[in-house]
């Protein structure tokens, strides 16, 4: 996926946590994010690609972005909708 | 003029870098110890005590008698902190100054920050809570009863699954498992943060016939209805709620330039150093890593602090095998009917926990006993 030109609200590097994980850092942003807010988690943590878009479709906020980094760590772009 | 250390919080990590500092400087800088309670509280006990298993007035001691003699200890509670002009100030008003400053205060559960779960809901996380659900359980004679995680971050990660257990025990033994459905939710889309311990607890719940909700994060309660509300759109319908509430940092530390919003002080994750103040420092819960709220965390990261203090002040390199935190954790899990699992992990190795068994319970039970000599004071 390209570089994405969205604006990021904050930035949460999540990279080299297994517990309690990228994804619940993300969830953790989430709630306490505006509306709109868009937010960019860092993880290294392989089940990630699978856990955080899951997340994303059931609880209805938006993906944005899926970019990698230097081959070892993704960072998901993700968008507050409501 | 001796330097001055200032160690906030009397729980694991601060009675823990005190006495190590003491040990290490001798008399060579003078070390304060502020800790809102005058007691030392051992926090995992309170797990058994809703069961009636554990009497929480054996879960705690006076911190001075765990501390050396050396420490100064301050009864009081950080009011504010300005980390520019190296100044704590007291509830009490008096201010105290550092050269150097430990962050140790640990999280607090606040469940007002999810509507009616403070009317609604029932945990363990305080010794009042876990009296509270003590005697809601006692009443208890069959239905529903909904436990899960309400908040994240939050301590001791493995205890809803071991309350959960345990649950499924108490009401075995008092004959009316039967009659009762357990509903077990977690935030994510499995029933513990890391898959390697997931897979270990899933069966097992699925065992026990506890039924559970993933992708839960928890929006609202109506202690009216009796329902438990996600983000996700789920509705839970409950008569007995065990929830554990959201955790926050230190009052005095939310919006602090050290810290977030949530009071989560921002920490360098391998020399435990506050971002931004190298003379501060921080341990347990009390940081922003993303690694567990744990008392063993806590354990292990105590010993880098007091020798990146103590190097510092003798003017030499950090000593190599305590100059860096690895993420070491290590975590208990017990599975009910006597069984236990532990978990070892750090910032690298996700765990890898044995199935259930008698001997790792056994060594938990020890461990509780054992706690006071071998902890607080830097025996182990």
């Amino acid at each position: 996926m390209s570089m994405t030109t969205v604006a990021i609200t904050k930035e949460i590097d999540a990279r080299g946590s297994f517990c309690p994980g990228p994804l619940m850092e993300l969830i953790r942003n989430v709630k306490t994010a505006q509306v709109g807010d868009v937010l960019a988690v860092l993880s290294g943590d392989p089940g990630s690609i699978k856990d955080i878009p899951a997340w994303v479709v059931k609880a209805n906020q938006e993906l944005v972005g899926l970019e990698d980094i230097d081959g070892s760590a993704k960072r998901f772009i993700v968008r507050k909708t409501h | 003029m001796n330097t001055k250390i200032l160690v906030l919080g009397g729980g694991t990590g601060g009675t823990l870098v005190a006495n190590l500092l003491a040990k290490k400087l001798k008399g060579a800088a003078d070390i304060t110890l502020v800790s809102a309670l005058s007691r030392h509280l051992y926090q995992p006990g309170w797990l058994y005590v809703p069961f009636g298993w554990q009497d929480p007035r054996t879960l705690s001691r006076s911190l001075k008698s765990l501390l050396n003699k050396r420490i100064n200890l301050e009864i009081g509670k950080a009011a504010a902190l300005n980390p520019d002009t190296q100044i704590v100030t007291l509830e009490d008003g008096s201010a105290l100054g550092y050269d150097y400053l430990v962050l140790a205060t640990g999280s607090r559960v606040t469940p007002e920050d999810v509507p009616g779960l403070a009317e609604g809901g029932y945990h363990f996380y305080t010794e009042e809570a876990a009296w509270r659900l003590h005697a809601a359980l006692e009443e208890f004679q069959g239905g529903k009863i909904v436990v899960g995680v309400g908040g994240l971050p939050h301590k001791c990660p493995v205890a809803p699954l071991e309350f959960t257990f345990l649950l499924d025990e108490y009401l075995t033994r008092r004959g009316i498992r039967e009659q009762s459905e357990i509903v077990y939710t977690y935030p994510i889309n499995r029933v513990f943060s890391i898959e390697s311990v997931a897979d270990v607890a899933a069966p097992l719940l699925e065992e026990r016939k506890v039924r559970a909700e993933t992708f839960f994060n928890l929006e609202s309660v109506d202690p009216h209805k009796k329902m438990a509300y996600s983000l996700e759109g789920t509705e839970l319908p409950y008569d007995l709620l065990v929830m554990i509430p959201p955790h926050r940092g230190a009052k005095f530390l939310e919006n602090n330039p050290v810290a977030d919003a949530q009071g989560w002080v921002k920490t360098e994750r391998e020399t435990l150093q506050v971002k931004g103040y190298p003379h501060i420092y921080a341990l347990g819960d009390t940081t922003d890593l993303p690694i567990s709220k744990a008392g063993s965390t806590a354990h292990f990261e105590a010993p880098v602090i007091a020798e990146r203090i103590a190097a510092s002040l003798e003017g030499r390199q950090p000593d190599p095998k305590h100059a860096t935190y690895d993420g070491k954790v290590m975590c208990f899990l017990e599975a009910g009917y006597n069984k236990a699992s532990i978990l070892n992990f750090d910032y690298n190795t996700p765990p890898t926990p044995p199935a259930p068994n008698a001997f790792i319970h056994y060594e938990k039970m020890a461990f509780n006993k054992a706690y006071w000599y071998l902890v607080p004071t830097g025996m182990l």
